[in-house]
């Protein structure tokens, strides 16, 4: 039986675009950037279709987002995903980590998989504790900072190499598991032109709270446990040193740049 | 019909756009300063799928309309000229199979030109018929079962890396002047074919311009495209799609140019502030922007009429090419004079872009010959 893999993919705000923003209520302003998948899901979903592409799976993309998020799901579905779930409900707005882990943990519980990636953290929230609150949530287990995942179907295990301070350590786990995925993963593809075209017809189905048998009252955010309570403009950088020169000259003159600085 | 592009046109010439910037752009000085023929640009696009936009699915190919075929060029071009002429020239020496190819044809020829697994050529030009393609000399002779071509053809993209080319020669001397020409699928390399030498150019340096002869070459009748004297027909029917790729080349260019020159406007400070601050060139980034995006609003409307049929096909051609050449080779001048004196040396790519530019004004027919055509299509045939 091919692998099942559900790949978290959050639509964020485009960094290249350099719009994102805080709206008047202390919340993103997604309106105010264009949207893409989050840079780190990408390299699990890049793990996950070389996965598909080496041993066959079947590659599912997840995210709780606002509706527009369908336009963002479908690069990951031009990329080779092979069909997308999103989890979207008017009384979603304000989640914070809790009820995103809440609402994900649901939708997983209805769907069938054997592996869920999830990014290293997002690009806009910058958390990092999905993928663990989703191994607490649904009591699986969570294998982290993944720098390879190795899938075994017929044993039903999956091997990763999970960076270490010293190198790597090699952890083992039963199907089905949670793996974050770090960028050592390997570059994402760019869609094929083919991939682009094609994914129109692959199946995108949207989800709202009634759906995975949550009601407005459980998350959303007025169940923030979370408050974001003010906000500053970070200082300006003063001016960066640019060394400039020939490979090796350049490298001489950071490196006495670090040593002066005591960094190294 | 919205006036918009569509979801899947979006993500295409956002992927372009990203695998432009960071696989392309990174070599076109280099592949400028050689002149080689960007071998690894080829195969990224072929392994991309870029090259098989212009084939139908059939063939192996996306299936993609004229404007999506004209978004990628458009991204490429932004970030190399030479390289946005690997797709160009595929659609272009295919076109006339794809125009006018029969079914059989079509099966042998298109699916290695899809995959890009062989690259096409447009053999038209000779050195006495250039604007008067019409007279061309290059002979073909039919030998029972074959044609025997003999002839010079002149200023050929990528004459000596394709494998198959479309070559216009004369089928019938003393017939009516449209109905001289006929087209031929010639697989090359093959006994009588030569690259006689390839042009020093200004730009597009590493896109090989070729000179080939065809000494006796032996061409299958079977690979003959369409009737005898179809060749005219058939060579117009080709511009008439090919223009409006050119004229997306030339948005491509003017736009890198553009984002160039608003970047170094942003950075280079003179007298105390970003010269971007100066109104003067405040006033050439603005009429800079305001002309590219009118060119490529003229290109994507010619595409989507001539996708449609329309019956002034020729002048939506010829108007797109016209507008947009011009705009890119003033665009790319002003991204110049923007940079100042940094602007005329190749520590910056506004220089090439502006040597790339001027090509646009002269191939896929002059500007002079698109004013021709837009007259005739106003006027009637003199």
């Amino acid at each position: 039986m091919a692998l099942r893999i559900v790949v978290l993919t959050k639509p964020v705000p485009d960094p290249a675009a350099a719009a994102e923003k805080l709206g008047s209520d202390n919340r993103l302003d997604r309106a105010a950037s264009p949207a893409v998948i989050n840079g780190n899901d990408e390299y699990t979903l890049e793990a996950a279709l070389q996965i598909a592409d080496a041993q066959g799976a079947e590659v599912t993309l997840l995210a709780m987002a606002p509706p527009g998020a369908v336009e963002t799901m479908r690069k990951g579905l031009a990329m080779g995903a092979h069909r997308g779930v999103l989890v979207t409900d008017p009384a979603l707005a304000g989640s914070d980590v809790a009820s995103t882990i809440k609402v994900l943990a649901a939708a997983l519980r209805q769907m069938e998989f054997d592996l869920v990636f999830a990014g290293f953290d997002t690009s806009d929230g910058v958390g990092g504790i999905v993928g663990a609150g989703l191994a607490a949530a649904l009591q699986l287990p969570l294998l982290s900072s993944a720098a390879r995942i190795e899938p075994n179907v017929e044993a039903g295990m999956v091997r990763v190499r999970r960076i270490s301070p010293t190198g790597f350590d090699v952890l083992e786990a039963r199907l089905p598991a949670i793996v974050v995925g770090t960028q050592l993963l390997g570059a994402p593809r760019y869609p094929s032109l083919k991939g682009i075209m094609g994914a129109r017809q692959k199946e995108i189905v949207q989800q709202s709270l009634a759906d995975i048998g949550l009601s407005g009252g459980e998350v959303g955010g007025a169940q923030a446990r979370t408050l974001v309570t003010g906000r500053r403009t970070p200082p300006a950088r003063s001016a960066a040193t640019i060394v400039k020169g020939p490979p090796d000259e350049a490298a001489r003159a950071i490196v006495a740049l670090l040593v002066e600085r005591r960094l190294i | 019909m919205t006036y918009r592009l569509s979801e899947e046109q979006v993500l295409l010439r956002d992927t372009l756009h990203a695998l432009a910037d960071e696989r392309i752009a990174p070599r076109a000085a280099e592949i400028d300063r050689t002149g080689e023929f960007p071998e690894d640009i080829r195969q990224l696009l072929a392994a991309q799928d870029v090259l098989a936009l212009p084939f139908p699915e059939a063939y192996g190919g996306v299936g993609a309309d004229l404007l999506t075929q004209c978004l990628a060029i458009e991204q490429i071009a932004r970030a190399d000229t030479t390289s946005s002429l690997i797709l160009t020239v595929q659609g272009l020496g295919s076109l006339p199979i794809l125009l006018g190819g029969s079914d059989e044809q079509k099966a042998r020829l298109l699916p290695d030109l899809a995959s890009g697994k062989k690259l096409a050529a447009f053999a038209l030009t000779e050195p006495e018929a250039g604007s008067d393609a019409v007279n061309a000399r290059t002979r073909a002779v039919r030998d029972g079962d074959e044609y025997v071509l003999e002839g010079t053809k002149r200023f050929i993209t990528n004459g000596s890396v394709a494998s198959v080319i479309s070559v216009f020669a004369v089928t019938s001397p003393e017939g009516p002047r449209h109905q001289r020409l006929s087209c031929f699928a010639v697989d090359v390399p093959t006994k009588g074919f030569k690259v006689a030498r390839l042009e020093h150019k200004l730009g597009i340096r590493g896109s090989p311009t070729a000179e080939l002869e065809f000494d006796g070459v032996r061409v299958p009748a079977a690979n003959r495209i369409g009737n005898e004297g179809d060749g005219w027909k058939l060579a117009m029917a080709t511009f008439d799609r090919s223009r409006p790729a050119i004229a997306a080349q030339a948005v491509g260019i003017a736009q890198g140019a553009l984002d160039v020159a608003v970047a170094y406007a942003r950075d280079r400070k003179q007298f105390g502030q970003r010269i971007g601050d100066f109104q003067m060139v405040q006033a050439m980034l603005a009429d800079m922007d305001a002309r590219v995006e009118a060119a490529r609003q003229l290109t994507y409307k010619a595409c989507v009429e001539i996708e449609a049929g329309s019956p002034e096909t020729a002048r939506w051609a010829s108007i797109s090419k016209l507008v947009a050449g011009d705009a890119a080779m003033a665009v790319t001048t002003d991204a110049v004079q923007v940079l100042g004196g940094y602007g005329y040396t190749d520590d910056f790519p506004v220089e090439r872009m502006m040597r790339d530019a001027k090509i646009t004004q002269l191939y896929e027919g002059t500007q002079q010959i698109q004013r021709l055509v837009i007259a005739r299509a106003l006027l009637g045939k003199g």
